[in-house]
């Protein structure tokens, strides 16, 4: 019996990167506390913990795209990486009701207790919100865009389509790319600064972490266009393409809710920029 | 399992793989530092969550100690222990928030979490359901090594400076403005980021406990087949996965807080410490379910092997955790009655929570039903069972009196909260873990323990506790605030006992040891079922300990199942 397995569940080998990426991790968050107080140390013990992490990303997901290739990835297999994807995503969502709720509180109930406020949202000390019907619809009909390419291409890869897959695939990364650098735009000529009053902190940090989302999911993406050059996915076995999808989606869905709430509500009627 | 592949599907074992050989367990280093194995990882969590306890249980003994009569004693010489040569006064004050702080952080995120689900959660999970391993393994062992991670981030805390002095006092709640400008230094940071960290430890843990538990069944092993301790870590893993992420998204908020400038909860922008409290609390209500849960799991089994019948109420049980766990999300406030909430408001919250008493009465009902008529053996663990069943009872009667919003008026922040919830988490939650240690040890260790040193550590520890926590309630009632190292003359009986409370509990534990110590050395080798006839769960199936990788042919449940 022993030595033979008559299931189809994958039993791993032992590895290093679970402890390594744990301790990197420690080293990220310690280093970071310790250059937020101005310790000379700090910096560069975040930047070993960063990329500490980020390797042990790449090691760690290589492994998986290995063990897939060696068949370790049975059906059975295939649906734990599909619960465990959902189910990721349900905790992300609950990060974002996090952010949400702060903005609501602030919005629905501002304090009348400072003169920066004044009982009003957005805040007295802001002058000026951003137009929501300028570059914000513009990054909306980005984003719905590249959920439209990124079904094109999963199309595609169902139907043996590879070339329509590597033009969705570029497309989807290309208008992501966009999305960010038009981000990163909007943030430098905003009129109103990070911080000092409850509408700075809570757009930058809602819509400054959906970025950080939409930066994971294109090189989520990116990853599997390269894989897509590499001769990797089938039509009937290609959940690392799905996952990555499942991912745009997610952060897709969170910018309708930014976009409506904090860029169209949270300023209705109030002087644009 | 949901699907079964056919064989042809499966081509690549016995590749280039070595653990095609399973039953030649790995060397040392490689075994414990870099394991995917689940019960190797549930050991580690085990010996981790002992650990800390000794270092939280040091804390509380250091508390008692200086509470042990009134005036200031001993403060002096612990702030020394931090690092301090010549602490002034503030400082000396300092320490005794760091010392409320450690002892409450630990004990809930790395003393009982680690030991009830990365622990007992690891090794019987897919013992009863008849899985191999875990459905991740990997992430199985960053869990724990995040978790450990964390425990490192907060023990060096205690040692850099935060606010008056050594160490971060801000509480576990980490209540704004106290963690913002309150606390300038390090310290918090470190201990703020030792929560990021441990929190994404569960996150990845309640994955894959859901996708296992889900996904893993053995063939013929239904939802409503399942064992009341697989249940109990399903709805621990629910709660653990939607509400860690809101606790991850305020602590956040305080780290910038605190170093970019941004004013979440500061008045001076708008911003509003309360908005802190609510974000805290609908991750700090599930929480205190997230301890429980598992250890009304733990009970369940007991309490039907001992009585060697099937628990009353099977479906009953499972959908009261569910129950507790889906109305554990809109109770939160009941925490906050004394921040400014308005009537309404509290009456909503006082209702709410008044309902949860339904469905935990459902799950006291049911043990005690399940015992009646059964043909009862009072082996350790049931004592321990039965000890949890009446502890567990006291703090949530006390509950039932702290969720009305009047009450809790006057009762908010004293010793009547501090008696409450110890008798729910260190007397109920605590008291579920040596009753799962005592029915397992043996599972686990391959060693029986002694039976006589396990009920004489029940009786010292049952004597202990309630010395140390029900006078508590009385210190309460007379109004005795939490969290202060000093306290009015009329206050001083009841604190004696309670701190002689500490020392017997503290000899208990000497008791445990020993009996560990015991089993390790001049135990008796366990059999596979060694509690006969009314254990009928599958890891009763397999040896003790059982191989390195069990159930390499699933176990198949037939239709009349067991419970």
């Amino acid at each position: 019996m022993a030595g033979t397995k008559n299931h189809d569940y994958h039993i791993l080998p032992p590895d290093i990167w679970p402890i390594v990426g744990a301790f990197t991790a420690l080293a990220m968050t310690s280093g970071m506390a310790l250059w937020m107080h101005d310790n000379p140390a700090g910096k560069y013990i975040m930047l070993i913990g960063v990329a500490g992490l980020a390797l042990t990303f790449f090691s760690w997901f290589s492994n998986i795209v290995k063990e897939a290739h060696e068949g370790h990835h049975t059906p059975v297999v295939q649906l734990h990486l599909r619960y465990g994807m959902i189910l990721f995503i349900a905790s992300e969502v609950m990060f974002f009701v996090g952010w949400f709720w702060a903005f609501f509180d602030f919005s629905l109930f501002p304090s009348d207790l400072t003169e920066v406020v004044g009982g009003q949202f957005p805040p007295k000390a802001i002058e000026a919100v951003l137009d929501p019907f300028d570059l914000p619809l513009l990054n909306t009909l980005i984003l719905l865009c590249s959920g439209t390419t990124v079904t094109w291409a999963h199309h595609c890869l169902i139907h043996g389509d590879r070339d329509g897959l590597k033009k969705g695939l570029w497309l989807t990364v290309l208008l992501g790319l966009t999305f960010t650098a038009i981000q990163a735009y909007e943030y430098a000529h905003a009129p109103f600064p990070f911080g000092e009053n409850t509408y700075g902190s809570a757009f930058y940090m809602a819509t400054g972490f959906h970025g950080f989302h939409v930066i994971v999911g294109t090189i989520f993406l990116i990853v599997c266009l390269k894989r897509v050059y590499n001769g990797d996915f089938t039509p009937r076995h290609h959940f690392g393409f799905e996952a990555a999808a499942w991912y745009w989606h997610f952060v897709d869905v969170v910018w309708l809710f930014l976009f409506v709430c904090i860029y169209v509500w949270g300023g209705w009627g109030y002087p644009i920029h | 399992m949901a699907t079964t592949a056919p064989p042809e599907s499966f081509p690549a074992h016995g590749d280039a793989h070595d653990h095609a050989d399973h039953d030649h367990k790995p060397s040392f280093f490689a075994r414990w530092f870099m394991s995917t194995n689940h019960k190797d990882i549930g050991t580690l969590y085990l010996i981790f969550a002992i650990c800390a306890g000794i270092i939280g249980g040091a804390f509380s003994g250091m508390m008692r100690l200086e509470l042990a009569e009134p005036g200031i004693q001993y403060l002096d010489t612990f702030t020394k222990l931090f690092g301090v040569a010549n602490p002034d006064f503030n400082q000396t004050l300092h320490t005794w928030n760091v010392l409320i702080t450690a002892h409450g952080l630990i004990m809930v995120f790395f003393m009982v979490m680690p030991a009830i689900i990365g622990g007992f959660g690891n090794w019987f999970v897919p013992l009863m359901i008849g899985a191999p391993d875990m459905a991740f393994p990997r992430m199985n062992n960053v869990s724990f090594w995040l978790t450990v991670s964390g425990f490192c981030s907060l023990l060096m805390s205690a040692f850099l400076p935060g606010g008056l002095g050594i160490g971060s006092g801000v509480g576990w709640t980490v209540y704004a403005p106290l963690s913002t400008y309150g606390s300038q230094g390090p310290s918090t940071d470190f201990a703020i980021f030792s929560l990021h960290l441990a929190g994404a430890a569960s996150i990845m843990g309640a994955i894959n406990f859901i996708t296992t538990i889900f996904n893993m069944r053995a063939p013929g092993m239904t939802m409503h087949k399942m064992p009341l301790f697989v249940w109990s870590v399903l709805v621990t893993a629910f709660l653990l996965l939607l509400a860690l992420p809101v606790l991850a998204a305020a602590i956040t908020m305080l780290i910038t807080d605190r170093n970019f400038g941004t004013t979440f909860f500061d008045p001076a922008g708008g911003g509003d410490p309360v908005l802190y409290q609510h974000l805290f609390w609908f991750f700090g209500h599930p929480e205190v379910y997230i301890m429980i849960l598992p250890g009304f799991g733990i009970i369940s089994q007991i309490v039907s092997t001992f009585s060697k019948k099937p628990v009353f109420g099977y479906l009953g049980m499972a959908y009261a955790m569910v129950a507790i766990g889906v109305v554990g999300f809109i109770v939160w406030a009941h925490h906050m009655y004394t921040t400014g909430l308005t009537v309404n408001t509290k009456m909503y919250f006082t209702a709410a929570t008044m309902v949860i008493a339904v469905p935990t009465g459902i799950k006291i009902f049911s043990w005690i039903a399940t015992m009646w008529g059964g043909s009862l053996e009072f082996k350790s663990p049931l004592v321990w069972a039965i000890g949890f069943i009446f502890l567990f009872t006291v703090g949530g009667v006390t509950g039932v009196v702290l969720a009305n919003g009047g009450v809790d008026d006057v009762l908010h922040d004293t010793y009547y909260v501090v008696a409450h919830f110890h008798y729910v988490l260190s007397l109920g939650a605590v008291t579920a873990l040596f009753a799962g240690f005592y029915y397992w040890f043996p599972k686990m260790s391959g060693r029986m323990h002694s039976e006589f040193l396990s009920h004489v550590h029940f009786w010292i520890f049952f004597v202990g506790v309630n010395m140390i926590f029900f006078p508590q309630h009385f210190l309460g009632l007379q109004g005795m605030p939490r969290r202060y190292p000093d306290y009015a003359e009329a206050y001083a009986h009841w604190n004696e006992i309670s701190s002689i409370g500490y020392a017997v509990m503290a000899f208990s534990l000497i008791v445990w040891f020993v009996n560990i110590i015991y089993a390790f050395t001049a135990g008796k080798k366990a059999e596979g079922n060694y509690w006969g006839e009314g254990a009928t769960t599958l890891e009763w199936t397999l040896s003790s300990p059982p191989p390195y990788h069990q159930f390499e042919t699933l176990p198949v449940i037939e239709d009349a199942g067991h419970h």
